[in-house]
């Protein structure tokens, strides 16, 4: 099976704390890896190095079989990343928003329009994409963020608690996106063991520094 | 009653076809994007653009009275005029990456497959869409209360123009590196300054002559407007090699 992700002896440290020190780990294609750990045990650092957002300060790390940090540019645009941050201007509407990011990722014309209109129906935004994201509760941006994450049809999706903000119908919406199943390849960071762990093939717990 | 079901696309319809396929954004569509999205959000929320023409008409109205001429000529006038674009010039690029840091716009381009000098290069283009926006709103008002002749101001705008794309090559690269410190008000101003002073000197220089007492001359005019030449592909070289080191991590 191909290894979608390969950590030997991770170490990521930010002066003179390590955030994160001898992670092994590795990930097939399909599966879904769920990242446990107490507030500051660095998950959030793992997703961002995972998502060739932070250097790595040792070890080896292979992302869709690109070694980071120095084939980052193989594994950028197959990556779906979904962070703390929604990562959305707010002095544009969500629909100008998952514009702004179809174009970055290639995508153009009436196949971007498409895929951007069938994500905002299935998260259940059609009637809000206008608005700018300025104007949005943080449920909706979050679901908004969601759109973003998967747009460009990423290989490999890091999620950072994205369940975050959601009510209930939020949630269930956006499994359809972000959900186990359909092959897709995960990586969860979570503070609820109970939702996720019956999703996880893999765990990864962190420990507190 | 129900028709047949439209034709319409599935999120099941992945926009990449092929696994494991690297698809590089082609720069051109990754700049207009960038430029796009910052001209579209300045339009709206006029952040910049109106903070820089208000400090620049403020500024001449304060040389006029401190000065207390209602004339200005030679190095006086062009000093008064490119000091004056140039601290306004500072508001919109202590600006110009805070939609980026502020609202994670860093990270969703990093994640994007650009090459990072489109980001430069758009980011670049922005704000010399801004000083030029800038000069037609205060050079008007400066001939309004400077000078005698408007005889000089379409070689001064070829001047300018070229002084504003060194300024938007230097103050892009300095903007990016001051914009994740917490003094990037005072950093900004104080990297950027001694860097443009070999700008100050060639478009002063050319400015001087152009605006010199019976009408416009163009003593080493050519030779300064090269200097500016040089100084902006310098820049832009510059700019072009070391900004993908500056975005990372």
């Amino acid at each position: 099976m191909t290894e979608a992700i390969e950590l030997r002896g991770l170490r990521r440290d930010f002066g003179d704390h390590a955030a994160l020190a001898g992670i092994d780990a590795t990930l097939a294609a399909g599966e879904t890896l769920v990242v446990l750990g107490p507030n500051g045990s660095g998950k959030t650092t793992l997703l961002r190095i995972l998502a060739t957002l932070l250097r790595p300060s040792e070890g080896e790390v292979r992302v869709l079989g690109a070694r980071l940090p120095a084939e980052a540019w193989k594994a950028r645009g197959r990556i779906g990343f979904l962070g703390h941050e929604p990562l959305l201007y707010r002095d544009l509407s969500g629909r100008e928003n998952l514009r702004f990011q179809a174009r970055l990722h290639g995508m153009r014309g009436e196949t971007a329009e498409a895929r951007i209109g069938a994500l905002l129906a299935t998260i259940g935004m059609e009637r809000r994409a206008e608005q700018r994201v300025a104007e949005l509760s943080a449920g909706m941006r979050q679901r908004l963020a969601i759109c973003r994450c998967v747009l460009h049809g990423p290989e490999l999706l890091l999620l950072d608690e994205p369940d975050s903000n959601l009510d209930a119908e939020g949630r269930e919406l956006a499994r359809e996106l972000i959900g186990p199943g359909e092959g897709r390849t995960r990586v969860l960071v979570t503070h609820d063991p109970e939702r996720a762990l019956p999703e996880a093939d893999q765990i990864l717990r962190l420990a507190s520094k | 009653m129900s028709g047949a079901p439209s034709e319409q696309a599935s999120i099941s319809d992945s926009p990449r076809r092929e696994r494991g396929a690297t698809a590089i954004t082609p720069s051109r569509a990754a700049f207009t994007a960038i430029l796009g999205r910052d001209l579209r959000a300045e339009l709206r929320t006029l952040q910049s653009l109106p903070a820089m023409a208000l400090f620049a008409v403020t500024t001449f109205v304060i040389f006029r009275f401190g000065l207390d001429r209602t004339s200005l000529s030679g190095g006086l006038a062009a000093g008064v005029l490119w000091v004056t674009v140039l601290f306004a010039a500072i508001l919109g690029i202590n600006r110009l990456f805070v939609a980026e840091r502020e609202e994670g716009g860093f990270d969703a381009i990093r994640l994007a497959p650009i090459d990072r000098s489109a980001l430069f290069a758009a980011k670049a283009a922005a704000l010399l869409a801004y000083l030029l926006a800038l000069e037609l709103v205060v050079v008007p008002v400066f001939a309004v209360f400077f000078l005698d002749s408007t005889a000089a101001l379409p070689p001064l705008a070829l001047v300018l123009l070229l002084a504003d794309l060194g300024l938007a090559a230097t103050g892009t690269l300095i903007s990016s590196m001051a914009v994740n410190s917490r003094a990037r008000d005072l950093l900004a101003p104080l990297v950027l300054l001694p860097l443009v002073v070999p700008l100050s000197i060639a478009a002063t220089g050319a400015l001087e002559p152009l605006l010199a007492v019976g009408g416009p001359g163009y003593h080493r005019f050519g030779a300064w407007l090269a200097t500016l030449g040089l100084y902006d592909l310098i820049f832009l070289l510059v700019g072009y090699a070391v900004f993908d080191f500056l975005v990372e991590d």
